[in-house]
């Protein structure tokens, strides 16, 4: 991973954003390096989109630094944007246009030229797999093929930094995997990725590094396998002996496993071997209604760091 | 670094004034509109340039044909048709810009996410202000062109000052359309979009569109004059009967302050709404 100086693209020191007595973001410091695909993982709230829209230049810091390619995004904001491609959390795809309009629009607000953008245009609809649908209105495409032509949107200025806010909340799970798929062959190209998400499958597939935020500060930062081997157990057994008991048996779990974690609906054990410690529990006489023994992952960082899980 | 097209462009305005509202670019939100426009529908332009020909028609040369000329200026006399016909021209130059300005931006506001899709880029509100205003004011320009060609047509242009009228509507487009937008930025729900309706209509109604405002009160005549429409049905009647004196200099500059206030005004409530 790239850790020279120079190559830092967004670099921020303290920085904090309030509304009001709110504190949403809560004196962060980051940075995120050229071609890497960095994310931000949290639940609603976190502050995420706060951040994203201040690297942005869209809202204002209460306080700290921040600097993305080496400007100030408080008094250089078109400057900034221009560097950036953007994918909001909500479409705001223009309704009024066709999917080529779209784009070329967008081009046009970048002050492109129209003989740059036309070429772009079919690079883009080709890469977003929108051909097809070239003069479509946007109101007739699918949840899927909206969130494509915001991504080819955003990359009509040739961004050195893509912004995805929530890529694929709200799409099934086909639509995420097409553009997912989509994502990679971008950081392929060398293109910087931002990220945000509540899901860990996303956040363990697309991105290099990742930082934890629970109520605007940061609970951790690595890579995702680098997470789990800090914060919990190769392996988890989640066992339910159903709602009424599982609070009973846990003091009597807690002595098999590394750690233990009892949700209003099944514990979770932590351990590097979770099949031996399913023995043990059986051998020991109790008997749970189900068991499952899976690989931990991001969600048992996240509920060992705060407590609580991502998706509620 | 290899810098694209679009960072090499923001770069050259770097120390311009006002760099961080304004890219230079409002001319790519009127591009926008005209793209909207076309596959929009005809019928809804052509409804709103109908309107005052129909006043024409009706209070023109229906109710006209019970009153007797009217006096615009000492010893200076018109028919009633050519006495309605500015105002008329003045309230189809502020009907075409108020459409665009409100009912339209306000959807786009609240409703499409359009303005922050053109933040997201390298434009400044300033930029969206001057295009959506412009958009607006050039609707405004076409209905009042469409206009004057009526009148044209029913003998009503008695003088080729008259011609002077057109960009006189422009004034007036822009004042209201920057007002419009202005004021559409601070509105949330359709019953307050409403507000705008319910202060336009007896605007017209009672600017001295219909007579002169000599038959009114003197308290009432003052508050009438403080009203913009008053300013642009006097700026016309004036500029189309070829009648020039110092005394129209106050209605343009009414307009410049409006068109000043309203720009200022949006950029501010597009910077709050959007980038704060």
């Amino acid at each position: 991973m790239p850790t020279e100086k120079s190559d830092e693209l967004i670099t921020a020191k303290g920085l904090s954003k309030l509304y009001g007595d709110f504190v949403a973001v809560n004196g962060i410091d980051f940075s995120v390096h050229k071609g890497e695909s960095f994310g931000f993982l949290g639940p609603n709230g976190a502050g995420k989109s706060t951040i994203m829209r201040i690297i942005a230049a869209t809202l204002t810091r209460t306080s700290g630094e921040i600097t993305v390619l080496g400007k100030d995004p408080a008094d250089r904001g078109p400057e900034i944007r221009a560097h950036l491609g953007v994918v909001p959390q909500q479409d705001n795809l223009d309704q009024a246009l066709s999917v080529t309009d779209n784009l070329y629009i967008y081009g046009r607000y970048f002050g492109l030229s129209r003989k740059f953008i036309n070429a772009k245009i079919e690079e883009l609809l080709d890469f977003a797999q929108l051909t097809e649908k070239r003069d479509a209105k946007v109101e007739m495409l699918s949840g899927g093929m909206k969130r494509r032509l915001t991504i080819a949107r955003a990359l009509i200025s040739e961004p050195e930094i893509l912004m995805l806010d929530e890529p694929t909340t709200g799409l099934d799970p086909q639509a995420r995997h097409i553009l997912w798929d989509r994502l990679f062959r971008l950081k392929e190209q060398g293109v910087t990725l931002l990220i945000t998400t509540h899901y860990m499958d996303e956040a363990e597939q697309l991105c290099d590094r990742l930082m934890v935020l629970d109520k605007g500060s940061i609970m951790a930062e690595d890579s995702p396998a680098g997470l789990i081997k800090k914060y919990v157990t190769k392996e988890v057994l989640e066992v339910r002996f159903g709602s009424e008991r599982n609070a009973e048996v846990s003091e009597q779990l807690g002595a098999l496993c590394a750690r233990i974690e009892v949700l209003p609906d099944r514990i979770l054990m932590y351990a590097d071997d979770a099949e031996k410690v399913l023995e043990e529990i059986h051998k020991s006489g109790l008997h749970p209604v189900t068991s499952l023994v899976r690989r931990s992952s991001l969600e048992d960082v996240f509920l060992r760091l705060t407590g609580r899980t991502l998706v509620e | 670094m290899i810098t694209s097209a679009a960072v090499a462009i923001a770069e050259a305005r770097i120390g311009r004034r006002g760099e961080s509202v304004y890219s230079g670019r409002a001319r790519t939100i009127i591009e926008r509109s005209y793209l909207a426009f076309r596959s929009s529908t005809w019928i809804v332009v052509a409804t709103g340039f109908l309107e005052p020909v129909l006043y024409l028609v009706s209070f023109g040369f229906g109710v006209g044909k019970l009153i007797g000329k009217i006096e615009v200026a000492p010893g200076h006399f018109v028919s009633y048709a050519a006495f309605i016909a500015p105002a008329l021209l003045a309230t189809s130059a502020m009907n075409g810009a108020i459409y665009d300005a409100t009912w339209n931006v306000f959807f786009k506001l609240r409703f499409d996410r359009v303005y922050q899709g053109m933040l997201a880029t390298s434009l400044g509100p300033l930029d969206v202000a001057l295009g959506e205003i412009g958009w607006a004011l050039l609707r405004g320009m076409l209905y009042a062109i469409a206009f004057m060609s009526i009148l044209g047509g029913v003998g009503l242009i008695t003088t080729p000052w008259a011609l002077l009228a057109i960009p006189c509507a422009v004034l007036i487009s822009f004042g209201f359309a920057a007002v419009g937008m202005a004021v559409t930025t601070y509105m949330k729900s359709f019953e307050q979009m409403n507000l705008i309706n319910i202060v336009l209509l007896p605007m017209f109604l009672f600017s001295g569109s219909f007579y002169p405002l000599s038959i009114y009160p003197g308290w009432l005549q003052a508050f009438i004059k403080v009203l913009p429409l008053w300013h642009g049905v006097a700026l016309i009647r004036s500029v189309s009967l070829g009648i020039f004196s110092a005394a129209l200099i106050p209605h343009i500059l009414y307009f410049v302050v409006m068109i000043i206030f309203g720009l200022y005004f949006t950029t501010r409530r597009l910077t709050l709404l959007f980038m704060r």
